[in-house]
């Protein structure tokens, strides 16, 4: 299997505080990994460091054979990562269609000029950026809510219109960040088929949940994280019976 | 009656030119959450080198009057835009990281910059246009008698402001804008350069802002080096009119505050023109400081 994302010796500290320490993993491509562990385990971190809202301070990632250090996000972007937030980011004012049409935009050729002049090339790439739009939106299931402006969707029809965004930029790796916050049992099971069908799509996911259920059931791969620092990889069952992880999930009963 | 459809066509005229420069302000504070103060002094240069460019080419002599000054006001665009993108570099993209407050007096600083160059440039007494180039024809409707200059201002302004409305609505660069000036780091992540958006912003915001100091110069035929002041704090408090942000918002509260001036003018006293203008400002900020079409507040400066 060839590893689509690779991190190595990844190190960020804030202040005094080290986030992030000497942490490495790999992604494999096509594969469906999760990375879980407590609150404050710097999860979140680990991601903004791949997306590049950080830069690390040690260590190196590795996407698709190319180091991504140093490049600004929507670089980082375009060579084909998406994500979504744990706090829902969507541009709220928008409607669903136009969130989606963001995703799309770098995909689109067409410069300033040919815009303004309303160009016939450039007329008919917005028709199909739309489309494609459109296409996103009844993927997730969302096509009835094209023109509804974001924030006066629900709350779990806003989570997936933030993956329709995401699924927009066209990524080779999505990352999720807790999909399932926030969701309820019948939106959980809908958000499970919709990462198979992501995933039948060949994109490689990686994502962050507090809901065990969800992640033993569609991870291939968990990385677990305690304090920064990593503690355990392999699959669900190994981690599920790794001592570490049980003692960092339910702490350890004290000695007499 | 005439009196008044003379000052409403009048209020329009000038309302269009006031619209024009809110959407600079409008459009970086969008983006940027930044008053640009030195937009009224790129107004300023759009009106100098729209003389300058008239003066020395003969573009009306050479082209006829509908095809020079379109030529014109092409220039005049063009030129005003790139002044705005190096006033971004130099003034404002060093401090992007700073505090909002080093922005704003970077902003007062580049607008006494700019306003003394000019000074330095042309001399600080007024500049006038040759009257001799411009047409002093006037328009027949129904026995109403309009100047044309004012009639093509009122057509041009709303022409502009129709396109610009309908490339941030409807195009893929006019979504990234609206979705930078809503979540920069989001945006980041669908992958928008940021840093062009806000380049584009000071390349249209200064272009529109330059062809209203062009407008300004051929419809009252004078201009002095310090009149950005001026026009730029009434586009300003069109745009809070408006909502500031909210870029139909800076287009009805440029509109609305030219007529109610034209009108406070013509019905109660010309002395007292500018004070009824901000007047309006105080009321707005005290009944609805979100302004007219506006959701976000102005929170700082």
């Amino acid at each position: 299997m060839v590893n689509l994302l690779s991190l190595q010796h990844l190190t960020k500290t804030f202040g005094g505080l080290t986030a992030v320490k000497d942490v490495s993993f790999t992604v494999e491509k096509g594969a469906i990994v999760g990375l879980i562990g407590p609150n404050g385990a710097g999860k979140t971190t680990v991601f903004n460091l791949i997306t590049g809202n950080y830069q690390p301070d040690r260590g190196q990632i590795t996407f698709a054979d190319t180091p991504l250090n140093g490049l600004r996000t929507h670089r980082i972007i375009m060579r084909g990562i998406a994500r979504t937030f744990q706090n829902i980011r969507l541009f709220q004012q928008l409607t669903a269609l136009e969130n989606v049409l963001a995703g799309c935009h770098y995909r689109m050729r067409s410069g300033i000029v040919a815009t303004m002049l309303r160009l016939p090339a450039q007329r008919r790439e917005e028709q199909q950026a739309v489309e494609r739009a459109q296409q996103e939106l009844a993927f997730v299931g969302l096509n009835s809510h094209a023109l509804t402006v974001a924030k006066n969707l629900s709350y779990g029809d806003q989570r997936r219109l933030e993956i329709a965004r995401a699924l927009a930029t066209e990524p080779r790796l999505l990352i999720l960040d807790e999909p399932a916050g926030g969701m309820n049992e019948q939106e959980t099971e809908g958000l499970i088929g919709l990462i198979g069908r992501i995933q039948q799509r060949g994109v490689t996911i990686l994502l962050i949940e507090h809901d065990m259920r969800l992640v033993m059931r569609v991870c291939e791969k968990l990385v677990v994280l305690e304090h920064g620092g990593k503690i355990a990889e392999g699959s669900p069952d190994q981690a599920r019976s790794n001592p570490q992880v049980i003692e960092a999930y339910l702490g350890v009963e004290d000695e007499p | 009656m005439e009196e008044f459809i003379q000052q409403l066509t009048n209020g329009l005229a000038v309302g269009g030119i006031y619209a024009l420069i809110a959407l600079g302000y409008t459009m970086v504070y969008g983006v940027l959450k930044l008053i640009n103060f030195a937009h009224g002094d790129l107004f300023t240069y759009g009106a100098y080198l729209g003389l300058t460019l008239l003066t020395s080419l003969a573009l009306t002599d050479r082209l006829g009057f509908v095809l020079g000054i379109a030529v014109l006001v092409l220039m005049v665009m063009g030129l005003a835009a790139v002044l705005g993108a190096i006033l971004e570099r130099a003034a404002y993209r060093p401090l992007r990281e700073s505090p909002r407050l080093s922005a704003v007096v970077s902003a007062l600083g580049a607008s006494i910059f700019l306003q003394n160059t000019l000074m330095l440039i042309y001399g600080a007494r007024f500049q006038v246009y040759p009257d001799d180039i411009l047409p002093t024809a006037t328009l027949n409707f129904f026995g109403l008698y309009l100047p044309l200059m004012r009639v093509l201002i009122v057509l041009a302004s709303v022409v502009m402001m129709a396109a610009l409305y309908l490339f941030i609505q409807k195009t893929r660069i006019g979504t990234a804008i609206r979705a930078a000036a809503i979540d920069q780091s989001a945006a980041r992540l669908m992958g928008i350069d940021v840093n062009r958006v806000i380049l584009l912003v000071f390349l249209v915001g200064p272009a529109l802002g330059g062809v209203a100091g062009l407008m300004v110069g051929l419809y009252y035929g004078q201009v002095n080096f310090t009149m950005g002041w001026i026009y730029g704090m009434k586009a300003f408090t069109a745009a809070i009119l408006g909502g500031i942000g909210n870029i139909p918002g800076a287009m009805v509260g440029g509109l609305l505050l030219g007529v109610i001036e034209a009108m406070g003018a013509a019905y109660i006293s010309i002395a007292w023109k500018d004070a009824i203008a901000f007047c309006v400002l105080i009321l707005i900020l005290i009944v609805r400081p979100t302004g007219l079409l506006g959701e976000r507040v102005a929170d700082k400066i």
